[in-house]
Order: structure tokens, then sequence, then C-alpha cells
């Protein structure tokens, strides 16, 4: 092996690969289940199987363990694997009416057909850190779920039904605005073809589906903060269980299972138009995203609507910026590449400086001796 | 019987599945039938991280066969962690046989450098590319880019150019200096040192590009003409090492490594690794030849 610079090579590779397993490891603490990873890292899970763009709970939860509970290298994991399927079916278009709700809550109206349902979530809980959390065991595990039962009243479970959803109100009602032919409808898939802008509606949507949740957080706060004439209602946010259909090759629709989604609607009044008679309609913005996750499909909702406003001006109504920059997986990669060696790189820019400063160096030192 | 396959995924030839596989070669075949047109594709995730040489793996799965022999060098060696990690991927996922032989491989995949010896119509080379859009400097959206290349509308990377000039005497741009190719597109070499962008014109061999973050694929087919930009009155010129040598072999017609010792003082080594391996052992070496390395004197 020939005489480099940096040295390593496979030796400090393997070497790394064995270390960083010892580091997970060394302290010789049970192994945490797929099961529990699961089930008690819920939320992580669903995070991951967002990003990764694959809906797969159990492998999902294997990254998760794998990459030591780091979300962007276990979705990174998860998006790895996909590669090695082969796409033999596109899913019949998934209709949330349908869905089994666990969480459904409006904004904008006080009162919505079957009622505000919280359902599973933290944002009314004081966050205190909850040191009996450290005393769990199996058996307090066992005695909330028993007192759980004791609760319910198996005659009301039966009432579960489906819902229409808040905008079938307004649209009824006229308030919506119409779609029209100036939205590009085309149907694209983002993971068969690359991403052309302007890109349609379709592939916007389907890069905020497997965006990072947190770009997208920034950027739909910087349209709501400022940068941005958007502060949208939540129309709706929902989440739950949906059915899933394919097309089989005699043309059958084929249920395959369901799969728990967050959809957000949000609304925004059309704002700041020169032109004049322009109808005040309501437009909805849209998201959409495996699991719970509410931050991520109302963001994806704000953004989804200030896309198709560009001003110009706001990073977040800029559909290059926005799409590019909230890939999480490729932004981590790139972002991670400057820890590879650049010397070649650096000598090629090297000799252009030193040339330029000793250009610089002798029109300076003529200068002087002018001026002397 | 319904086997119960989960959890016991087995991999295709080369990772990458068939009809990915075909897709890319296809707009392969697209990139060298236009030679410089960054042509979009699919991009499949890797198992490896975004900006570490996908798009080069991309290429180089889709392309290899069981009979090839496969090397792979960042920044010029073979012993680079990343490149070893790629030859590993590569060698797990195909049962390939890998070597250091720059004339013994045929097919070569690089991060930032072309080899010092002459490469061969025989052999496939292939690029990592970090940033395929060579007017991404003057121009941040890609929308536009795209229209400028197709008007061949370069206005603002001469005017650039000529900036440059004026502020500091010279075009100061380093690796991945941008290149004309078949008299039309301009082209992102990758960040090749200008050192091996005369090695791109009209060469034997078929050099292939990919950057898997950015989607891009392209071509610069054998026998092309490849030209940096540069002025009349200014023109391109390759690293400058001040007639420095390689400190190992007295060697000065190659590209150089600058190696600090732990006093501080400075020395020079020839980059490419299996060159100066084998300028060591005194084999025969087959540099390529162009009229730039030739003004070096010997």
């Amino acid at each position: 092996m020939g005489y480099v610079a940096v040295k390593g090579g496979d030796d400090a590779i393997a070497h790394a690969r064995v270390l960083v397993e010892f580091y997970r490891l060394r302290e010789q603490t049970p192994p945490i289940t797929i099961q529990q990873m699961r089930t008690q890292m819920r939320l992580a899970v669903d995070k991951v199987m967002g990003e990764g763009g694959l809906y797969a709970p159990e492998y999902a939860a294997i990254a998760l363990k794998q990459s030591e509970g780091e979300v962007f290298e276990a979705a990174f994991i998860l998006r790895a694997f996909i590669t090695t399927l082969q796409r033999r079916y596109y899913s019949e278009a998934i209709d949330t009416r349908e869905m089994f709700v666990r969480r459904k809550i409006s904004a904008s109206f006080r009162e919505i057909p079957g009622g505000q349902v919280l359902g599973p979530t933290r944002d009314y809980t004081q966050r205190l850190l909850d040191t009996a959390l450290t005393e769990e065991t199996e058996e307090t595990i066992g005695r909330f779920l028993a007192e759980l039962e004791g609760h319910i009243d198996p005659q009301q479970l039966a009432a579960v039904t489906t819902y229409d959803k808040v905008i079938d109100l307004l649209r009824r009602e006229g308030l919506l605005k119409p779609v029209e032919n100036e939205e590009d409808t085309t149907l694209k898939d983002i993971t068969r073809e690359a991403i052309k802008f302007p890109a349609p509606r379709s592939a916007r949507l389907q890069m905020m589906a497997r965006a990072e949740t947190g770009g997208l957080m920034a950027l739909g706060y910087s349209s709501l903060r400022g940068f941005g004439n958007t502060h949208p209602t939540v129309c709706e946010l929902r989440y739950g269980t949906v059915p899933v259909r394919v097309k089989d090759p005699s043309g059958r629709i084929r249920y395959i299972g369901k799969i728990e989604v967050t959809e957000a609607e949000m609304i925004t009044s059309t704002t700041c138009t020169s032109k004049k008679k322009v109808l005040p309609f309501y437009t909805i913005g849209y998201g959409l995203c495996f699991g719970q996750n509410d931050t991520k499909a109302i963001c994806m909702g704000i953004l989804d609507r200030a896309m198709r406003s560009p001003d110009g001006r706001s990073p977040a109504t800029d559909q290059e910026f926005v799409l590019y920059h909230t890939e999480g997986i490729e932004a981590m990669g790139f972002v991670n590449h400057l820890k590879l060696p650049h010397y070649v790189t650096f000598q090629a820019s090297l000799s252009n400086v030193r040339a330029a400063l000793r250009r610089a160096g002798a029109a300076s030192l003529e200068t002087v001796s002018e001026t002397v | 019987m319904i086997e119960n396959t989960k959890f016991q995924h087995r991999y295709n030839f080369a990772f990458i599945d068939e009809s990915t596989k075909k897709e890319i070669r296809r707009k392969l075949l697209k990139a060298v039938a236009i030679p410089g047109y960054q042509c979009p594709y699919s991009s499949p995730e890797m198992p490896i991280a975004r900006g570490w040489g996908t798009g080069g793996l991309h290429v180089t799965l889709a392309i290899i066969g069981r009979e090839d022999i496969f090397k792979i060098i960042d920044q010029g060696s073979d012993a680079s962690v990343n490149a070893c990690n790629l030859r590993d991927f590569v060698q797990a996922m195909t049962g390939c046989r890998t070597t250091f032989d720059t004339t013994e491989a045929t097919l070569i995949q690089t991060r930032h450098r072309i080899t010092e010896e002459a490469l061969t119509a025989e052999q496939v080379f292939v690029f990592q590319v970090p940033q395929p859009e060579p007017l991404r400097s003057v121009e941040r959206y890609e929308y536009r880019t795209r229209q400028m290349h197709g008007e061949a509308d370069y206005a603002k990377m001469w005017v650039s150019l000529y900036e440059s000039f004026v502020r500091h005497g010279d075009i100061l741009l380093g690796a991945g200096y941008p290149v004309r190719i078949n008299g039309r597109y301009i082209m992102a070499p990758s960040p090749i040192p200008r050192w091996d962008i005369p090695n791109l014109h009209q060469a034997e061999t078929l050099y292939l590009f990919g950057a898997g973050r950015e989607k891009r694929l392209y071509a610069v087919p054998p026998h092309t003409t490849v030209e940096p930009l540069e002025f009349e009155d200014v023109r391109f010129h390759i690293e400058d090492f001040n007639g420095q040598v390689c400190n190992q072999t007295g060697y000065r017609k190659a590209f150089l490594d600058e190696i600090y010792s732990d006093d501080g003082s400075k020395q020079f080594v020839v980059n490419d690794s299996n060159f100066l391996d084998k300028l060591r052992a005194g084999e025969p070496i087959a540099p390529f030849v162009n009229a730039y390395i030739q003004q070096i004197e010997s």
C-alpha cells in the first residue's frame, strides 16, 4: 500500500466500526428489544419512517437501535434499504375520510362533526421532568393499564365511526378557492426521477413528506414570524389509521393493510393581491406524514401554501430553497462530507492564493518604494 | 408453502435493483450522446451518505460486470478511508476483483483526481461529483442554470472569470476548473486539480460523472474536445510547484502533495499513491502526456 499523507485505510475503518459498537455496549446494560423500541420509542419510530420514506415500524425500530437513537442516521439506513426493493405497485390514493381517528382537532371552529378529539397528545401537559420514571417497573405498568381498563365502558367503544372533514363544510359553502388550471397537477414520483423546477405540487408534497421535521419547522416558522405572509389556521389536524389499497394486475382493488398518518389542513385567506376585484377566498395548505408528527404535518401545510405564492423575498415561498434544504438525509450527508480529506482540492487553491499574494505583495512593495 | 422471508433480506448483484440499474444505464447513454449535458436521473438512496460518493457508486454499480477489475481512489490515494469503505462495499456487493494497479483495472472510480498513468480505451473512469453545476457560483437557481445551458448563455460565467482577473490578476479557480465540452456545454469536471484538466481532452477513455445528491449524470466520451475556459491573453495554467520534486523519488512531472513534518518543515511527495509505489519500485510507468506537463523540466 502506498504512502499517503492521510493514512487510514482498511484497518482504521475496521477498528472504528468495532469501537462504535463497543461504545453502544460497553456498560453491559440489558439489550433493548425491538419490541420495546417500537412501543416505547413510538414517536422516534414514526419520525424515522417518515424521513426514511418507508412505512415499516419494525425496521425503523431496528434502525434506531442500530444508530443508538440517532434519528437522522436511522432514517438514512431505511432509505438505503428501500433501494434494494423493487417498486411493484403504486397505491390508490388514500382517503382520510376513512380514517380510524385517534386524534382530530380544528382551531378554526369551536365544534366540528364528531367533536374535538384530543387523543394522545402532550400539548396540554406541563413539561415537568418526571423523575418517577426511574422507578417504573413492569408491575407499575401493569397497574396503570388495569386501572385504565377499569375506566372504559365497552358500550361506548362501538360508537367509533368515521368523520367528514372540516374542509367539506367549507367546500359546501363555496368558501374554498376552486382548483384552477394554473396549478400543475402532473403526478411525479420523486423516488424514480430527479425533481425539476418549477416542481408540480405532487413532487413538492412528496419531497416534504420525506423531509426532515426540524428543517420544515425552521422554514415554516420563518414564514409565520415575518419572512412571509402566511398566518394560517389549523382547519383540521387528524391522526389515525387509514386503509391502503393497490390495484392488482387484473384491475381489482385490493386492501393490503393500514398505516398511521397525521394529516394537516391549514387554512389561509388569499391575501395581498394587487389585482382588483379578487374575491377573498380561502385556500388550503396540505400536509401528510407517516405516524404521529403534528409539527411536521402542520409545517408542511404552511410551506405548501407559502410555495404557491412566491414573493421573491421569503425563503419559505421559494421552492428550490425549501425543497433542497429540508431534505435531511442529503443535507446531513453533504455537511458531513466536509470531514473527508480535501488536500488535493486545497492544494489546487493554495497555488492560486500564494501567487495572488505574491503579486499583491510585489505591488504593495512598489507603492511603498514609490512613496519613499 | 408460503416462505417467511422477513428479516432474511438478500442483496441483488451490485446492490441496486435491476430496473433502476437499467434506468441509470439509459441515462448514461443519453449523457454520452450529449457530451457535457447534465442528465437528471433517479439517484436511488445508497448505504453510503450523500456527498460521500453516491453518484460515482450509482455509475459504478450500474455498469460493473462480474469480470471487471475495480480500482477506487480518493484524492489520488487507494488507501484513503472513504475509498477503502467504498471498495469494500463494491467488492461485497459484486464479488469483483479489486486492485490498486491503475493499468490492471478495467473500471476506476475516483474522487477529485485523474490517475497520473494514462488511461486506455479498455478502461472506464468514473468521477464522484459534489456539485455538477458549473454555473452555480454565478446563478443559485437550478431552473435558471438549466435555461442558461439550454441557450448556451454563458455570459455570466465569462464575466466572473474576467472579474477574477481584474481583482486578483488571474483566474483564481482552483479545483474543478470549468471546461467547455465539444464546443457546446460548459461542464464542471468535478473538483480535480487543474493539473488533470488537460487529460480530459481527446482522451482514449470514457469518462463518466455521477452527482448523486444533485441527481445528475454526465459524460465526456473518448476523443472529445475539452477546453478549459480561458481568454486569448489570460491563459489557463496548471498548478505550479515552483520546481519542487518528490522527496521520495525525485520525480517532478506529477501532482505533488505538500506534507508538513512535526518540526514544521515542508516536503513534497507524489500524490497518486499507485504511481508513487511504481516509481519507488522502479516499475515501468506510462504517464499522461500533455502540453502543460511537457513544459515542466524534468
